[in-house]
Order: C-alpha cells, then structure tokens, then sequence
C-alpha cells in the first residue's frame, strides 16, 4: 500500500503478460463477431421482407380476397384484404376477452392476493401458462369447443385461442407494473378514508395505466403473428368475413397456405402479407415502446 | 396497509357500515373468484387433452406410444419415438447454435460495447422476436434453405465417415435448417434473460477483479460468467422451451418423414409439427394420437420450463432480491414472452 514508484521490475512481474493480452483479445473479437453473426439474420429477413414483400404490395393487393385462380399464372390470384380483416377482428376480441380478465388477475395477486398461497399457486400456474406452445392452446379450444359442441371453426374461437395466449403476458407483466405503484400513493388514498374499492379504481390503475398499456400491446403483438392455434380453430375461408361465428382467415394462416405453393405469384403473395404483418407488428411495438417511455413509473 | 382496526371503541366511530363496505367485498371476493377460475380452467383443459388422448394410449400404452418407433397413420400405427427424436434433434441443434450467440451478444452488450451503441443493439437483436415465426419459415423456406443446401452438401460429403452429419443427399427441408432458423428465433429470449442477469453482477466484483490485473476477458470469465452461471443456464433453458413448443417455422422447415433422425440433412418431423400438418384430415384414433401428441409436448415443455424459471429465479434471488423473489427473473420471463413466439 505504500507509494512506491513503479520500478521495471515490478511493472515486469505484475503487467500483463503478451500471451494474456492476446488471449483477451482474441476472446473479445470472438465476442464482436459473436454479436455480429447474431445480427445477420435480422439484416437479411428485413432486406428480404423489404424487397419482396414490397413487390407485391399494390392497391389490388390491400383490396381484394385471395379467391384467385392460381393455376393458370395469367389470371390475378388476388390480395390479402380478408386476412387482414380477420387478423384485425380477431386480435381485437381476443384483447377484449384478455386485457380486462389479465389486469383483473393481476391486480387480485397485488393488492389482495401478495403472497398467500393462494396467490403463488395463481402465480405459478400463470407461469406454466407462459410456456405452453400456443398450438397446445388450439388443441384446447378445439376440444372444448369443437369436439364439446360438435360445431365447426369459428373467429371467435380463433380469438378465444389467441386469449388464452395472450393472458399469461398481460398479467404478469400487468402485475410488474401495479408493484411499482409506490405504497405512499395507496396509503395516503386509504389514510383519507377511501375505500379499498376506491383506491383502486382512482388511484392505482390510473397511474399503473401508461405501463400496462405497454404489456398489453406486446400481448397483442404477440397474438397477431400467431399461426399455430389458429389453424384449427378459424381457419380457413377466403373471403373477407365480418362475421366472428364463421370461418376467418388471417395474416399468418394465409402466409402458411401460401408458402408451399409451386407458383410464384402466390409465394410473392406470401411475402407481401408477412411484410404487412411485421409493420402491424412492429407498429404496435413502437407504440409500446413510446408509451412506456411517457409512463412515470419503471 | 390492511385497515387492521378492530370494529370496537373508539375506532367504531372510523369503521364503515357493512352496506357501505359490500362494493369492498364485491371486488375481493369477484376478483379471488377470477383468480380461481383461471386455475380451474388449465386444470379443466389437461384433463379433457388427457381424456381425447386416451383412446392412442389405450392401444399401446403411454410408454407404447412415446417409444414406438413406427408413426404410420395409414396402416394405424402411432409410436411418436421419431416426433419426439425430431423434436429434440431441432431443440438441441437451437441450443448450440443458439446459446452461445446469445450469451456473446449479452456479453458484448453489457460487458463491452461502448455505452452510446448499449440500447441500439438491445433492440436490434430483441426485434428478431418481433418476426413472427411464420415469417420465419417464410425466408427459411424461400431464402436460406437453397442458399445453403450447396454448402450443406459440401459438409455431408467432406464428413461422409460421421455417422449422423455425413452422407447422403441433402434434401431441402431438413433438420439442419429447421435447428438454425430454431436458434435465430430462441436468440432473443436467451440473449434478453442472459443480459437481464449479467446486470445484476455487482459493480465492485466487476470493478475488484479489474483492480487486482485482469484483463477485460479475466472480468469476465472470473467475475461476470460464474456469477451469472445458473440464470443464463435458466434462460437458455427457456429457450430451449421455446424450440420444442415452436410449430409452423418448424413444420415448413423439417419436411414430413416420420422416420428416426438418420440424417442431419434429410427431412424429419417433430411433435408440433405432425400436429399443424395432419389435424386437419386425421380421424378417430389418428386424432387421438395427434392429441397424445399434443400433450407429450406439452409435458415436456412443461418440465423443461419449470426446471429454467427455477434456475432464473434462483440467480435473481441470489443477487439479494429476495422481495421480488425473482422479480428480475419475472420481468425478463415478460419480456420473453411477449415476442413473437
């Protein structure tokens, strides 16, 4: 601990050694490229969606059903004006069926709930929920609702499905936020002699309000490109439907019809529709991102 | 903040009547209920899979149907042994190829970078989660799968003595190819829960290890890496989750040849895959076996799950976090979650 002048030989016993240094060196250009070879992927899909994905958006595109012919390769194959429709309407109900029954939960396991057993159950079992692979959650619906009430593929079951998929997101990340609504806001509200009831509605999903608007709309983002549990719930007709008991179509079904397909229109038609679902889907992530960065809590 | 006042004395004064203390009730009790409800449909939901299932279990039995190497849905028989191999196959190709990507980037991004390039490249890789995995198969299918199938060749050639890897004709949809687009998508979740933890290493450890001579790599492997071991083991396993559970990029990339992994460049099939692509025609006992199926995956994402939120919690907890009990972990699970899956 003493100030001692740093001599050669102490600068020789205690530097850092050439094999050290380019061991460091060799590890953390390893850990660069790493990085880059993680973001090559992102670079070609965009350049990719880009390219081919605006190709074949037109006006016909954004308004017509994909009821085309696509054998004969001169007759026009059509847009993606139905899946788009039905992504739209079933998300929709699918977020009116999730976001109020997730904050419900949610702020049950925060102001009521905390850690009783009770609450760690609900809590653990929202968890399990998180993982299941949302073709698990079609199965669901399809034997509950299909099987249980011998009917057929309807839009509102497609939405129930992606509900079921989007309710683990919008709960827990519901409850992170209420957490961070400071306990002085709630004790000065029940200090006054508000009730619990009161306190809630007034004080705390007000100011938990910005942050979970951001979840929810992750949650939504997350329903909008799902394939899997839509494909025996409501899938699939061609036409535009505004009707959610009969068949739907949707973005990502329409993709997955249409990749296979030997004619190249149709794959083209593929590309404009993903392109169309990563700008929805990215949309709705900048608007997370926006709203989360206004939010006073976080 | 429980309004503990005895109704009694003076305090009697304070307390509200029971009339005006229902709409209280009302919600605590409506939203307990809720609560409750949701429990009882997951339960609900096992057991009815379990009862449409049961019918493919009946013939062969349980172990019968998860080890019986012989899934011909024409000649009725259903053995799920190489959905199951497929899918584990993909899963694991994901992880190696995934993992160590994913924990570089973390590495890189909180260990390494400039701070000004911190946040750009946090969402930069965290969009690869906004892709939603049909878009996935999409570019897999249509772009990289002939991109590569040349040099896929060139390796099964060169490595014809390797018994799975070598040999044979590449064909285009593949297992190699469904385990790299597989990794591509697990590497937003592994990377995310992987920097969530690295954060959380204290600064003094970081800063010691320095101070004692290490290199920026000697801080790392010493101070960062074991520190951090088991949450990136848990996000890792999360990804891995994610790869068994993951259905249409999977579908479209391995093909539908329901035979036992020979060849790492020939087609496959895995368990949500036989699901996406057979339901629609299968009847009676097919369907039945497609439901087992489902609920194979499904206990296997479970168990696999379960073991990584333990792991991810754990490492929360022990940065001292015990309030939270793994709030850290929670809020990375969230994260996680919400992309695109």
């Amino acid at each position: 601990m003493s100030a001692q002048a740093p001599t050669g030989e102490l600068v020789a016993r205690f530097g850092v050694s050439p094999a050290r240094r380019r061991k460091d060196r060799i590890a953390r250009g390893t850990i660069l490229v790493a990085t880059i070879v993680a973001l090559i992927p992102l670079v070609l899909i965009v350049y990719y969606l880009l390219k081919k994905g605006l190709g074949a958006w037109s006006s016909d595109f954004f308004t017509t059903d994909p009821t085309g012919n696509t054998f004969f390769k001169s007759s026009s194959i059509g847009g993606v004006k139905s899946a788009i429709l039905g992504t739209i309407e079933m998300v929709a109900l699918a977020s009116a069926i999730a976001v109020p029954i997730g904050v419900a939960v949610a702020v049950w396991l925060v102001e009521y709930g905390k850690s009783s057993w009770f609450a760690h159950t609900v809590r653990f079992f929202v968890d399990v929920l998180t993982g299941v692979p949302s073709i698990v959650f079609g199965l669901f619906i399809y034997i509950v609702l299909i099987v249980g009430t011998g009917s057929s593929f309807a839009g509102y079951k497609g939405s129930l499905a992606l509900s079921l998929l989007m309710l683990p997101v919008v709960i827990r990340s519901a409850e992170v936020i209420l957490l961070l609504v400071p306990a002085g806001l709630r004790e000065s509200a029940l200090a006054l002699g508000a009730p619990r009831w009161k306190v809630i509605f007034t004080i705390v999903l007000p100011t938990a309000l910005p942050g979970m608007v951001t979840g929810v709309l992750l949650a939504v983002a997350r329903a909008a490109g799902e394939t899997a549990p839509l494909l025996f719930t409501a899938a699939s007709t061609k036409n535009s439907s505004y009707d959610l008991g009969g068949f739907m179509n949707s973005l990502p079904v329409q993709i997955y019809s249409d990749v296979n397909s030997p004619t190249t229109s149709v794959v083209n038609r593929a590309w404009g529709a993903a392109l169309t679902l990563v700008v929805l889907i990215l949309l709705l992530n900048l608007i997370a991102r926006l709203i989360s960065r206004r939010s006073r809590l976080a | 903040m429980e309004a503990a006042f005895p109704p009694s004395g003076e305090s009697a004064l304070l307390a509200r009547s029971p009339l005006a203390r229902l709409p209280d009730r009302l919600l605590k009790y409506g939203l307990s209920v809720l609560a409750a409800l949701i429990l009882a449909l997951i339960v609900f939901f096992f057991i009815r899979l379990v009862g449409e299932a049961r019918p493919a279990f009946a013939k062969t039995g349980v172990f019968g149907f998860a080890f019986d190497n012989n899934w011909t849905p024409s000649a009725g028989h259903f053995g799920a042994l190489p959905l199951v191999v497929g899918t584990l196959i993909t899963a694991t190709l994901a992880l190696v190829i995934g993992v160590p990507v994913a924990v570089a980037a973390a590495l890189y991004a909180t260990e390494l970078c400039p701070r000004r390039l911190r946040s750009p490249l946090t969402i930069l890789v965290e969009l690869l989660a906004a892709v939603p995995s049909v878009v996935y198969g999409l570019w897999g299918i249509v772009f990289l799968a002939p991109k590569l199938q040349g040099s896929e060749q060139w390796v099964a050639d060169r490595l014809s003595f390797v018994p799975f890897i070598g040999g044979g004709l590449v064909t285009i949809p593949n297992y190699f190819i469904a385990g790299l687009v597989l990794a591509i998508m697990i590497l937003p979740i592994v990377s995310a829960i992987s920097r969530e933890v690295m954060s959380t290493v204290p600064l003094d450890q970081k800063e010691a290890s320095l101070g004692l001579g290490a290199t920026r790599w000697e801080m790392i492997r010493m101070a960062v890496i074991p520190y951090c071991r088991s949450g990136i083991v848990g996000g890792a396993m999360l990804g891995l989750g994610r790869a068994i559970g993951e259905t249409i990029a999977v579908t479209i990339l391995i093909g539908d040849a329901p035979k036992l992994g020979e060849q790492l460049f020939g087609q496959g099939y895995s368990l949500a895959a036989v699901i996406a692509n057979e339901f629609g025609e299968a009847q009676g006992v097919h369907r039945s076996a497609l439901f087992a199926a489902g609920l194979v995956l499904f206990v296997l994402t479970l168990l696999v799950n379960g073991v990584a939120r333990g792991l991810v919690v754990r490492s929360a907890r022990k940065t001292g976090q015990s309030s939270g009990a793994g709030s850290t972990g929670a809020t990375a699970l969230v994260a996680g979650a919400a992309g695109g899956a």
